[in-house]
């Protein structure tokens, strides 16, 4: 009876996990470039099974304002088959590795008409539940600054001076307190071997050291 | 004299929370639909209250760095003060907690002349300016004043 329950909720816990998992597809969230230059859109996905020779990658590109997306890119049965005819004719090009469920593309000679939202969808058969990832490109003539850039560099300078300047100070008054500390000593240093001559009638004074106010 | 160090300290968290307020609340411009800057420009012209973060020019960011620096070092010199209320010899001044409160007051300065000097260039001509902008124009004299007390106040038994 005990046997047949473990064995029983050893192939539920078998079964379970396969029917909820589902495929899982990372891109970026936002990329930045400027005109005229070459960028790599990664696509990667995780899935519960191991990658499958049917595996397919495909991109489709939706333009800024525009309610339609076309498909630009598609992976099947080994093969890549990029954009011959639409806004990417001769730009577009496969970088990434099927077998390492790598999906990347690469656009070539950016435009400004190239702003808009790209949508990779992967899908490693059995496992073909999932939900496709947007990139969204933003084409620039000049890359702005990130925000917050310059506001964690002048408090970081700021402050860092802060702490330099009282550590400077710190250190001063340490090596000042130092400087008096040996003085004294070579003083009385002196005295002690005079004494010793005139056959130790002379007793060597206290040693005191004065420590900076 | 009890009085008299109630009334400086009140005097220095005025300055204090005029100073967070001013930061924190994003409203250094604003017009009929909408406020704008340091954070967030917030506006309703669309239906409904949409934000959305602010331009990320170098200016705004000195800004928001100054802004941020001055509260910092308005903090420090509170801390200082109560610090040195206790370690101080009698007749010692108070030279550190006024020097941070005088550059607190500095860097509050430079950061609304900042604005008021290149808010044109992001800024449309007929928006007006926010309460923020008043209140930080309002803490730099505050500020300024109260950091020149700690220097001249001499501590007494």
């Amino acid at each position: 009876m005990l046997t047949v329950l473990a064995l029983m909720s050893v192939a539920l816990l078998g079964i379970v996990p396969e029917q909820t998992e589902a495929i899982v597809i990372y891109t970026g969230w936002e990329r930045h470039a400027l005109v005229g230059s070459d960028i790599r859109l990664a696509c990667s996905f995780f899935s519960w099974r191991w990658t499958s020779e049917d595996v397919t990658f495909s991109w489709t590109y939706r333009p800024d304002g525009s309610r339609d997306s076309i498909s630009i890119f598609h992976y099947t049965g080994g093969a890549a088959y990029v954009d011959n005819k639409g806004p990417f004719m001769d730009r577009l090009e496969f970088v990434g590795n099927p077998s390492r469920r790598d999906g990347s593309i690469l656009i070539k000679n950016l435009e400004f008409s190239d702003n808009g939202t790209f949508t990779c969808d992967a899908k490693n058969p059995p496992d073909i539940v999932g939900r496709p990832s947007s990139v969204r490109l933003l084409v620039f003539e000049k890359v702005p600054i990130q925000a917050g850039v310059i506001t964690g560099a002048i408090i970081g300078v700021v402050l860092g001076l802060l702490i330099l300047i009282v550590a400077i100070y710190y250190l001063m008054r340490f090596l000042v307190a130092r400087r008096v500390f040996s003085i004294n000593v070579s003083k009385h240093g002196k005295k002690k071997k005079e004494g010793s001559q005139q056959k130790q009638l002379w007793t060597p004074p206290p040693v005191t050291l004065y420590p900076l106010p | 004299m009890l009085l008299l160090l109630l009334g400086i300290v009140l005097l220095h968290i005025v300055a204090l929370v005029l100073l967070l307020v001013s930061t924190i609340v994003s409203v250094w411009t604003s017009n009929d639909t909408g406020t704008s800057d340091l954070w967030y420009n917030c506006s309703t012209a669309t239906g409904g209250h949409h934000c959305n973060p602010a331009s990320t020019g170098e200016w705004i960011q000195a800004v928001q760095a100054l802004m941020i620096l001055s509260i910092i070092f308005s903090v420090l010199s509170l801390v200082l003060f109560f610090c040195q209320l206790f370690t101080l010899q009698k007749g010692g001044r108070f030279f550190l907690t006024g020097t941070f409160q005088i550059l607190a007051s500095l860097f509050v300065m430079s950061g609304a002349i900042i604005y008021t000097v290149m808010s044109p260039e992001w800024v449309p001509k007929d928006d007006t300016y926010g309460y923020s902008y008043i209140l930080a124009w309002v803490a730099f004299p505050l500020a300024l004043i109260s950091g020149l007390i700690y220097v001249i106040l001499r501590k007494r038994e």
